[in-house]
């Protein structure tokens, strides 16, 4: 439905503007000094959202906790990183452990399992009153009735919600490397940067999923606090939880006997496995792995036997890439089906409550 | 604090809307030149399940006149309104806005209709001026334009001092009058506006119409206003439509609907001293009268029924008689009764008047 009423328009006739106050006709071809630009409403909306999320309390909030907690977990990796340093010296990877890295003798998660845990809480703060708010503050009408689509809003409010996001990710992977550079001398090269922003773009995709979540909820629940608890409860369930009832269904499902042979016991871990993955937790830790940490290969289920026959290797960025890239067009997948919904629902809406 | 005879450059057409703008004189024959209706309706319907919220409206609406949705509440004009608008769908019947029709080009319509929302509501972090801007902006308005636009309708709604506190620190009246300004940010050809009214004081309100009457007959825009509260709107409309649950009972000029509702009588309402007896025999003895009675709250005024010749003889008959005449006041133009007529008419189901 997007761009179809413009067709009716006669082509755009720019008169000039000597005066800022034209003969006025009520008939069609006059707009009150508007310059024609079909479509485009929604980077209007989305640089407006973007000015009010950056200038937001919540923001703040969001950057110092997020800043805080790398900065605990980067310290506590440091001594990790310097021992291994020693051993590695010259080969790659070492970079990236600052980010994926946790000290063994420190009770402080790495860096890149804080933001898996953290980052939710980004993409809920920024989308959990975007339809709702306009509603209550009484602007759905007012904005809906400017010279825009429907659609304009939802895309320009996700629009917005994800450069937020991309922001403060990035600020945040800059003043990790910053710290490497200063405190640990490691200076980064290709392979590492190129881990490191493919990390970010996963980590944006992973927490824009919730944040299409939040708007959903926006969407569909007329109070903010409403929507803000529903979409919280969601994530700490999906978080927390997720593991023990892909446990339980498992079980359930291909359940294990109590001399099992090994297909039995492959078959449930691998069914656990599967049924986890629909969660983006899972899928986010997953590609993180890779991306983060070259030694990975696998992040399915590995016979001692497969792991004896394995070759202990670092792997290069474009094989990383490609372990992960499953996962990542997976989280994309839930994403959209998310936002599609908060899409759908929000085009069937009334304008009035 | 207003600035209203600072309009460079207004067009031959807007002042000749603004010239006859004198009472009724304006489209009294609603067949008359239907061709240049800025809003017209057809047959407007809408359902809400088994609800008819809105029941084949037919209405037009002229540029440089100001039209009056009149009804109570939940009679089904923010629902007309938003058809036309094209944010809400019609279930059945055509409308046409600005040249368009509001559900296959609701850009093209949305682009020239200002509309203020019934309770208008405004991001309360930013200030006045910002609001308006993202409006501008909305609009693609050029950037060149917006500024001296901004400042100017800022003047125009008093709200010059104010512009750039935060909305949050602004009255309800305030918001209303920023509202009003929203809505010609876009320089638009015709304005809606949801109960404008509502929240302002007593003193604001004058202010408000008047700036609602000078949107119509200097800027020659067609506003459509909806309103519960008649008194104070039918000092501004040029014709009103009287609506009560989702059909249109009576449609024309105040004097219109007057005349159609008393037919050859006229109703007066007389002001004079004296014994009661000798009053109301002076009353009955004037050639024309009906019927007299007494009011039922002021014992000195007297109701006098009639031909429509009383209206200009009957005082001058009671001061030839010697008597005081302190009040004359003709019944039914005030538009409280006629819709409290044409309500009670439509409840007790003797069919519409329209």
């Amino acid at each position: 439905m997007a761009a179809q009423p413009e067709a009716i328009e006669p082509a755009p006739t720019r008169l000039p503007r000597a005066r800022t106050r034209r003969p006025r006709s009520a008939g069609p071809g006059r707009a009150g000094g508007a310059a024609r630009m079909p479509g485009g409403g929604w980077r209007v909306i989305a640089d407006k959202e973007f000015g009010d999320h950056v200038l937001s309390v919540r923001l703040f909030i969001l950057i110092a906790l997020m800043g805080l907690a790398a900065v605990a977990a980067v310290y506590s990796t440091t001594t990790f990183v310097r021992t291994n340093a020693q051993q590695a010296a010259g080969s790659t990877g070492l970079f990236v452990l600052l980010f994926s890295a946790q000290s063994p003798s420190s009770q402080i998660p790495a860096f890149a399992t804080l933001v898996g845990l953290l980052g939710p809480l980004l993409g809920i703060a920024f989308g959990f009153d975007a339809i709702n708010g306009e509603r209550s503050e009484r602007t759905l009408p007012r904005l809906v009735s400017q010279p825009i689509h429907r659609d304009d809003v939802i895309n320009g409010k996700f629009a917005a919600g994800i450069a937020a996001i991309a922001l403060v990710l990035s600020a945040i992977a800059v003043l990790v490397s910053g710290f490497a550079f200063f405190e640990l001398g490691i200076v980064p090269g290709p392979d590492d940067v190129a881990r490191v922003v493919a990390w970010v773009a996963v980590t944006v995709i992973y927490i824009g999923f919730w944040l299409a979540f939040a708007m959903l909820c926006s969407v569909v629940m007329r109070r903010a606090a409403t929507s803000a608890l529903t979409a919280i409860s969601v994530w700490l369930v999906v978080t927390l939880f997720a593991s023990l009832l892909t446990g339980i269904a498992a079980d359930a499902l291909s359940p294990v006997p109590a001399n099992p042979t090994l297909d039995q016991q492959v078959a449930n871990a691998q069914l656990q496995l599967d049924l986890s993955r629909i969660s983006p937790g899972e899928l986010y830790s997953e590609a993180t792995a890779y991306l983060l940490d070259p030694t990975v290969q696998s992040v399915g289920i590995v016979l001692p036997s497969q792991q004896s026959a394995a070759l202990p290797t670092i792997l290069p960025v474009e094989q990383s890439l490609l372990l992960g890239w499953p996962q990542a067009v997976a989280l994309v997948a839930l994403t959209v089906v998310c936002f599609g919904a908060a899409y759908v629902v929000f085009m069937r809406q009334e304008v009035r409550a | 604090m207003r600035s209203k005879s600072s309009r460079p450059g207004r067009p031959a057409s807007a002042r000749r809307a603004s010239e006859h703008s004198a009472g009724e004189r304006v489209h009294d024959d609603p067949t008359r030149g239907a061709n240049d209706s800025v809003i017209r309706a057809r047959a407007l319907t809408r359902r809400y399940g088994d609800i008819l919220a809105v029941d084949h409206l037919n209405l037009d609406v002229r540029a440089g006149e100001v039209f009056g949705l009149l009804g109570p509440n939940g009679a089904g004009k923010t629902t007309t309104i938003l058809m036309l608008l094209g944010l809400s769908e019609p279930s059945e019947g055509h409308a046409e806005v600005a040249g368009f029709d509001p559900t296959r080009a609701p850009l093209e319509v949305k682009r020239r209709v200002g509309y203020m929302p019934d309770e208008v509501g405004f991001y309360g972090g930013l200030t006045g001026r910002q609001n308006l801007r993202y409006t501008a902006r909305l609009n693609r308005i050029e950037r060149a334009l917006i500024e001296p636009r901004l400042s100017d309708l800022l003047a125009q709604v008093g709200l010059a001092d104010v512009a750039d506190r935060p909305v949050e620190t602004y009255s309800r009246g305030m918001r209303q009058r920023l509202g009003l300004a929203d809505a010609l940010v876009k320089d638009p050809s015709v304005v809606v506006l949801d109960e404008p009214t509502t929240a302002i004081d007593p003193a604001g309100v004058a202010e408000v119409l008047d700036l609602i009457r000078s949107i119509a007959h200097d800027r020659g825009a067609a506003v459509l206003l909806s309103s519960h509260l008649l008194h104070q709107v039918q000092q501004v409309c040029d014709r009103v439509a009287i609506f009560v649950s989702g059909k249109v009972v009576a449609q024309g000029t105040m004097r219109r609907l007057a005349e159609q509702m008393a037919g050859d009588k006229v109703q007066l309402e007389v002001g004079l001293d004296g014994p009661a007896d000798e009053v109301e025999g002076a009353l009955r003895s004037v050639e024309g009268v009906r019927d007299v009675s007494r009011d039922d709250h002021d014992p000195r005024l007297w109701r006098v029924t009639g031909a429509r010749s009383l209206q200009a003889g009957l005082a001058a008959a009671l001061v030839a008689r010697g008597m005081g005449v302190w009040h004359l006041r003709r019944l039914g133009d005030d538009l409280d009764e006629i819709y409290m007529r044409y309500f009670a008419k439509e409840e007790a189901g003797h069919g519409r008047a329209a």
